[in-house]
């Protein structure tokens, strides 16, 4: 489609002084595909307003939102194992825990209100408790698990306030697992279809990836006698990260594609492979404990927790993919609009 | 009280209503939201088969609202620089040119063997040239010089030509506001008139509100960091004004009034488009039944929704949220369980 069609007496196929295309022909056609990779799902055709977003993009900074969810998980999930070396004896194992716990929290705040832009703006997040906005209850329950993560903290390392320091420690895992897995409602709940589509699995990955940055920090803190429990975690983590990701890129179809191009499936690739080699090195660091002295567990520690940051990243930036192509937004609603035999 | 309404009407969109309050048909948007006395729900109909593209609401808004200036940039995509909607677009007319013929009309352009000295000479006195002051033949005759029995050719070939869409676009004060549910400050409201407005001395500018729209609609305000969008000139509503936009419409095609009414005058206006022959013509945002529970500014369209920008079926987000907190408690509970399990003493 060379030549233009606004022309009289039969002249058209004249060459107009650039190719402008309208109608039908503006919609954004295929774009490239992932390094020799079979996409997914089929080619998708459909129209659009000269190829422009349909949704509006999170306006949230990659780093501090991305970094949000990492570090909330990461916290979560070390106030389990701090709890649980408590309760079997193994205290390096809680107090590396319970530090994690106290300053991943505390970071993860910083960025927040780094994202909102001054520090009230937090304060201004606690004027009401709104069932329906999960970033609400999320900072709900942010300022009452995050004293209780500091006090913990700061009970195990003054050696004094036993009673509170347990009673502290023992809140927070309770708490703890919400503060992990809440962060994948907060994401889902949007329009953006990378996000929302994948809301089953979500929280299952988030959760698993939750666990093996945790047990990452415990692999690097704690002496190999007392390490036991951060293995199997990173191990069991790994799994539930790695299998609920496979399952929910499989559900979601379209939406899943995001993450198989450009910069969401280089964190991913990066992801899968930190995550599942530091997963296989700690369970290699138990089965020679010892021998190979602090630097295989603190190898798979470092790895479990670059992976669970990776995964961050990769889910972050698939949204963002997904909300500035239409086509995420148009084909799946288009086939659902044309099941119904409109 | 509505409880006590919805078990006097019955019927299966009130079951919905009750079954789901984040969902669904909801008749009386206001009342829900805790009014007791409220006026009728306000709303806009857009008819863009009439509308010129003249951005008079456009700029209307922006000096209304005194919404500043949003980067004038030239996109070279179409006559449309605006773009899209935004924190300083809360109005924008979308240009769509397309390669089809606009329904009903004729937009032939060759008028060489059309002797306009004759034409001019008989004015006012056949049938097919209605007079001075005409702006349009009588239906179903042909103009001067068009062949026989044929209204004017469309194109030398059968080509079909070019046609313009024109869309003056819009916040849809959606009856299910994916907006106002997830705002965590309550900074979004429900107002009395049933639309939705942003309070800026509460506005966070935690940004949350911005992804959760399914249209695309509220935005972030750069180095502000507050969120903006049409407030369907409360203000204005307050004194019995009608909003900006729809009063400097030159062709009507923004229609403001009780959302029944709109409803009415847009159906009758279907039918005398499709009675006309201009059967693409359908309305967008209408229906209480849709995935938003019906908009509060809807629309009448010329194509599919997806070509003027906006998507086919959307769907509030927070329908699944019930659904979203119970696969989250499972995993919350599967964590638990994991840490659990890794603690567990192994059998020797
Ligand atoms: S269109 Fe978007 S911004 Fe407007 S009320 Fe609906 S969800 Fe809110
Ligand atoms: S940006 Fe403002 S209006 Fe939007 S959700 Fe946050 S606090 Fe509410």
């Amino acid at each position: 489609m060379t030549g233009s069609d606004v022309t009289r007496d039969g002249v058209e196929e004249a060459r107009p002084e650039r190719e402008a295309l309208t109608g039908a022909h503006t919609g954004r056609r295929r774009r490239r595909r992932g390094r020799g990779e079979r996409s997914m799902v089929p080619e998708a055709r459909f129209s659009s307003y000269y190829g422009k977003p349909i949704l509006n993009k999170p306006v949230w900074k990659p780093l501090d939102i991305a970094g949000y969810l990492y570090l909330g998980g990461l916290a979560g999930a070390s106030s389990l194992l701090a709890a649980g070396g408590q309760a079997t004896g193994r205290p390096v194992l809680a107090r590396t825990a319970k530090l994690g716990a106290a300053s991943a929290i505390s970071l993860s705040l910083a960025a927040l209100v780094h994202d909102l832009g001054r520090p009230a703006r937090f304060v201004n997040m606690l004027r009401v408790l709104k069932p329906t906005s999960p970033m609400s209850v999320g900072s709900w329950l942010l300022a009452g698990y995050a004293p209780l993560t500091v006090a913990a903290a700061a009970a195990d390392v003054a050696g004094r306030y036993r009673m509170a320091g347990a009673a502290a420690t023992a809140g927070a895992a309770v708490v703890g697992p919400a503060v992990a897995t809440y962060t994948a409602v907060l994401i889902s709940d949007t329009a953006v279809p990378t996000w929302h589509e994948g809301y089953r699995e979500m929280p299952f990955v988030f959760a698993g990836s939750a666990a093996s940055a945790a047990a990452g920090l415990g692999l690097v803190g704690a002496p190999a006698a007392q390490a036991g429990p951060a293995r199997r975690m990173a191990v069991l983590g790994a799994a539930l990260e790695l299998g609920a990701f496979q399952l929910m890129k499989r559900r979601t179809g379209l939406a899943a594609e995001p993450y198989e191009q450009g910069r969401p499936r280089t964190l991913l690739r990066a992801a899968e492979a930190l995550t599942a080699g530091g997963a296989a090195l700690a369970a290699l660091a138990g089965r020679r404990p010892g021998r190979e002295g602090r630097r295989l567990p603190a190898t798979a520690g470092a790895a479990l927790l670059a992976g669970s940051a990776a995964l961050r990243f990769a889910v972050f930036h698939a949204g963002v993919v997904s909300a500035e192509d239409p086509k995420y937004t148009v084909v799946p609603q288009r086939e659902r609009l044309d099941a119904r035999g409109r | 009280m509505t409880r006590g309404s919805a078990a006097a009407a019955g019927g299966a969109g009130e079951e919905a209503v009750r079954a789901n309050l984040l969902f669904g048909p909801q008749p009386d948007v206001a009342k829900a939201a805790g009014y007791t006395d409220t006026p009728p729900r306000m709303g806009f109909f857009t008819d863009t088969s009439v509308c010129i593209g003249c951005k008079a609401c456009e700029v209307a808004c922006k000096e209304w609202n005194s919404v500043p200036e949003d980067g004038l940039e030239l996109t070279g995509m179409s006559y449309d620089n605006t773009q899209g909607l935004g924190a300083d677009t809360w109005r924008h007319v979308a240009f769509i040119e397309q390669r089809k013929p606009l329904g009903g009309q004729e937009p032939g352009t060759g008028h060489q063997d059309v002797d306009v000295f004759d034409a001019a000479r008989s004015l006012g006195t056949s049938a097919s040239s209605p007079g001075p002051g005409a702006t349009a033949p009588t239906p179903g005759s042909a103009p001067v010089g068009a062949p026989a029995g044929e209204i004017s050719p469309v194109s030398p070939d059968g080509r079909t030509e070019l046609r313009w869409l024109m869309s003056s676009d819009v916040c849809k004060h959606c009856t299910h506001a994916a907006c106002l549910d997830v705002c965590p400050t309550g900074s979004l409201f429900r107002t009395e008139f049933g639309t939705v407005v942003v309070q800026e001395d509460i506005c966070n500018g935690c940004g949350y509100c911005v992804p959760a729209c399914p249209y695309g609609v509220i935005d972030q305000r750069p180095h502000d960091g507050r969120v903006w969008k049409c407030t369907l000139c409360y203000d204005r509503l307050g004194v019995g004004m009608e909003p900006a936009c729809a009063k400097s419409c030159p062709t009507d095609s923004i229609q403001f009034g009780p959302l029944d009414e709109l409803r009415e005058r847009a159906a009758a206006r279907v039918a005398r488009l499709h009675a006309a022959g201009v059967t693409d013509a359908r309305l967008y945002g209408e229906n209480p039944e849709d995935g938003v529970g019906g908009d509060g500014a809807f629309f009448l369209l010329l194509d599919e929704p997806e070509v003027y920008g906006l998507p086919p079926d959307p769907v509030v987000t927070t329908r699944d949220l019930p659904s979203m907190w119970r696969h989250a408690a499972v995993a919350a509970a599967s964590l638990a369980a994991l840490a659990a399990v890794s603690f567990a003493r192994r059998p020797r």
